[in-house]
């Protein structure tokens, strides 16, 4: 017996297999990695996904279009707000409704909230993977400050469900304007210090840089989009590419990089959050007057036909696709997200490294576990 | 190219294709024999350039089941959507794209797990969300007899 034990610890030619998860610190959800190992070295990780899969895309079937909304909440629950947006501007395209400026304008300001936010949460998530307790703190600190403007607007915290089809639920609060403003003046003084904490730390860069490889061409054939798919060089914004709501009529710059490795996935982050405050500040003092949403039909029903609309979600690009049968209920919907996606590559661009490099890497794709399971 | 070039480009690559011009792409049926052969020269042909596979979605139509691939150029931007259909309901097979684009990896999974449809030459088909004991959940004739959800 006793040698047996011994054979299994020393002997390096055989792989030992390890199950990460599915209750595990680092996979931020259940997510079960089962993970073969060579002494240190990872040598395939097995994504083992499912544990929360509710069958979203078979419960739109039966239920009206405005009752999905609150399903997609659900889905990635930190991007909750362009998840809603999604399906809304799937629906009054097909109806091809025409959205005042107004609604476009407060949905984009909303969208690069949400971004923000969700963009805290990993930064104070993915500190803490790597052994820096204080981000935690740092950035749910931080957070907190846009779900008290969110709480205030919509009555929600996370799961805003403040969009409807045609529109929004209800106007803004009338604080909304100065306390974004207020939030904006904040956080550019506060998010240097983000900087001084992790991204310049040298343990941080030995952990980082060079680790997890994703070159340009493998993150276009795996489909890796967002942050993660633009440090390694992929042109991927749907923001750019395909303008929805107010994007067309603002300036701001993709975030690029070429290196595809943790820590410019990470710096790509970090920029993406300055950039959003660029937009919010473009729009935040011009809402246009209006109304803050358009009178649709009791019952809405989509013309026969198939839809298509994609989105800008904090991790990557989420596409709705509806084939409706011309019922108030859609024939079939589809939900490309982005973390499903993701996922895909972990096994590709773990292979390698170091078991430890495994959280870092995982954490650095940004995964949220509902959205993989649907 | 625009949505009419790209329609008659493909046309001249295969002239028997049903190509139909949608509100937002352009839409290519095709008999799943001829799939693999043509979303290959798609990936491949210098012109076209489709090197995005952006969205892969099975879909049960009634008495076919089917798949649709949303077809994206990272150089050109242009998007061309591919639909098969399969009659057989109870063995359908299609052929795996897995090795033209590896995110279609996992999206065939998931699609053999929600549909059923067993996919030639996939590098590694089990099933994704569900084990082996469920049935097809996104077929139309599935009945799930604890959740009773009716239309």
């Amino acid at each position: 017996m006793e040698e047996k034990v011994k054979n299994i610890t020393t002997d390096e030619q055989q792989e030992y297999v390890i199950n990460m998860g599915p209750q595990h610190p680092s996979t931020h959800g259940v997510l079960r990695l089962v993970v073969s190992l060579k002494g240190e070295i990872v040598k395939s990780v097995q994504p083992h996904i499912g544990y929360i899969h509710r069958g979203i895309e078979k419960m739109c079937e039966s239920i009206t279009y405005p009752q999905i909304i609150h399903l997609t909440d659900r889905m990635d629950y930190l991007s909750a707000h362009i998840n809603n947006e999604a399906v809304c501007l799937t629906v009054e395209k097909a109806l091809e409704v025409e959205i005042p400026d107004r609604i476009k304008v407060i949905r984009t300001i909303m969208s690069e909230l949400t971004r923000i936010q969700s963009h805290q949460l990993w930064w104070a998530s993915f500190g803490m993977d790597l052994g820096g307790l204080t981000c935690f703190f740092y950035g749910l600190r931080d957070r907190e400050k846009i779900l008290d403007i969110f709480e205030e607007t919509c009555g929600s915290r996370m799961i805003v469900s403040y969009n409807c089809p045609g529109g929004l639920m209800y106007d803004i609060h009338p604080n909304f304007q100065k306390r974004v403003k207020e939030f904006i003046k904040y956080f550019r003084k506060i998010l240097p210090e983000y900087d001084q904490l992790l991204s310049g730390n040298v343990i941080f860069h030995e952990r980082s840089k060079g680790i997890g490889k994703l070159t340009l061409e493998d993150a276009v054939s795996y489909g890796i989009t967002g942050p993660s798919g633009r440090a390694s060089g992929f042109s991927c914004d749907v923001r750019k590419h395909e303008p929805y709501s107010a994007y067309d009529k603002i300036k701001f710059k993709e975030i690029l990089f070429t290196e595809g490795d943790t820590y410019h996935r990470y710096i790509a982050r970090i920029d993406e959050m300055w950039e959003s405050m660029n937009i919010i500040e473009q729009l935040i003092d011009n809402i246009p007057e209006g109304p803050y949403a358009v009178k649709m039909k009791p019952v809405i029903k989509l013309p026969e036909g198939e839809y298509y609309q994609r989105v800008e979600t904090a991790r990557g690009e989420l596409g709705v696709f509806i084939i409706s049968d011309g019922n108030k209920s859609p024939y079939r919907v589809k939900f490309r997200s982005p973390n499903f996606v993701n996922l895909s590559v972990l096994n590709h661009i773990a292979k390698g490294f170091k078991i430890a490099d495994l959280v870092a890497i995982g954490g650095s794709l940004d995964l949220v576990i509902p959205d993989i399971d649907r | 190219m625009d949505k009419i070039q790209l329609g008659e480009f493909i046309k001249s690559i295969n002239p028997d294709l049903e190509i139909k011009e949608g509100k937002q792409y352009i839409e290519v049926s095709i008999p799943p024999s001829k799939l693999y052969i043509l979303a290959k020269e798609l990936r491949e042909k210098e012109e076209t350039q489709f090197d995005f596979l952006f969205c892969l979605s099975g879909v049960d139509y009634g008495q076919d089941l089917g798949v649709v691939y949303h077809l994206r150029s990272t150089k050109f931007d242009h998007v061309v959507v591919l639909k098969t259909r399969t009659t057989d309901r109870d063995h359908p097979q299609l052929d795996s794209v897995a090795d033209i684009w590896k995110t279609a990896d996992f999206h065939e999974r998931e699609v053999f797990d929600l549909l059923g449809i067993k996919f030639t030459n996939h590098p590694d088909l089990r099933r994704l969300f569900l084990d082996s004991s469920w049935g097809f959940p996104l077929r139309k004739d599935y009945v799930d007899d604890i959740n009773i959800v009716t239309k």
